[in-house]
């Protein structure tokens, strides 16, 4: 969403505006563990980053660019998967067409994450 | 993975239940997950156990870390000066993995109380305290903290005095603030183990206080 008194500002730059109540307070100071698979994504955007693939400007980059409708509708690590995936494929670690090969060969394994994320 | 279907698979490393999500029906984001691994493993960018050790070391990365620091720092005040001075030596000195990150380290007073914030986008002293919690990457967080900090305050069931001054740091990704709480009364004689059991994440962050004994 635009700023009228300031057009530069972009979405992501949300200090200052007004919003409802802080989410998900029930339990302050616990933790919810986070999946296996958004651990998986943290790791690979550490490991990518340490590879030298991207640095976390990169990945902030493709994140701010997916805008507002990305932010309220994607997950925090659908987010980041989407954004490693691209500064990847830039980099050079694969192609697109490696990627869609890929995912297709994925999705035939099953129907749930822990069948699909075994290879045989 | 060979190990997907062992039968601990119902705990994560961190002994702790994976979020129910793990045995929803695939989902697009989760296949790019897989595909972006395997592929990196198969052009010999990464390894499973790379990956495996990473997942490993923020696993092992919690709060209790920044409260050993804290408990430090109330207890040995050549560390204390040595924290305040350069927060990302002084945690390296105690072995921590700080990585290249500046670390600034902010300390309660009866005066002032500090609070941490990323306003753009997530960055937390992860070395430190590990994954920030849901709430410091939500919207209101980000955007409320900077502009009414005493009614964020409020939310997590801390009201400070009118006298004390509320200073809020916004982080980036290059630096980082951890709070250093203020240390609670009648806690001269207790050694830093039993003061680091006082030192929560939220008070780490600035939205909490250290627990009285």
């Amino acid at each position: 969403m635009l700023d009228p008194k300031n057009p530069a500002r972009r979405w992501h730059d949300m200090g200052g505006d007004t919003a409802g109540p802080i989410p998900d307070l029930e339990t302050p100071d616990e933790n919810h563990d986070f999946s296996l698979w958004e651990k998986r994504v943290d790791a690979l955007m550490i490991i990518g980053a340490a590879k030298g693939y991207f640095t976390v400007d990169g990945l902030r980059r493709v994140l701010e660019d997916m805008g507002e409708d990305a932010f309220e509708k994607m997950t925090y690590y659908e987010r980041w998967i989407a954004s490693i995936n691209q500064n990847l494929i830039e980099g050079g670690a694969y192609t697109t067409s490696d990627l869609a090969e890929k995912m297709a060969a994925i999705s035939a394994r099953g129907e749930t994450y822990g069948d699909a994320s075994s290879q045989s | 993975m060979p190990h997907d279907h062992h039968d601990n698979d119902h705990l994560s490393p961190s002994g702790h239940p994976y979020r129910a999500d793990d045995d929803t029906d695939l989902s697009y984001w989760q296949t790019m997950e897989i595909a972006v691994r395997e592929l990196l493993v198969e052009k010999g960018i990464t390894t499973s156990a790379e990956i495996a050790g990473q997942i490993e070391t923020m696993d092992a990365r919690t709060p209790s870390n920044g409260a050993q620091v804290v408990a430090r720092a109330w207890t040995d005040p050549d560390f204390h000066a040595a924290l305040i001075q350069d927060a990302s030596a002084a945690t390296r000195d105690m072995g921590f993995d700080i990585g290249p990150l500046k670390l600034i380290a902010v300390e309660n007073t009866d005066d002032i109380h500090n609070m941490i914030v990323c306003t753009l986008c997530s960055c937390y002293p992860r070395n430190l305290l590990g994954l920030p919690p849901d709430w410091y990457k939500s919207r209101a967080y980000r955007s409320r903290t900077v502009r009414e900090p005493r009614s964020v305050l409020a939310e997590f069931g801390v009201t400070l005095p009118e006298s004390t001054k509320v200073r809020v740091h916004d982080s980036t990704a290059d630096m980082r603030y951890i709070v250093i709480p203020k240390r609670p009364q009648e806690t001269d004689n207790m050694t830093q183990a039993e003061l680091a059991a006082l030192v929560t994440r939220d008070s780490m962050v600035g939205t909490g206080l250290a627990k009285t004994p």
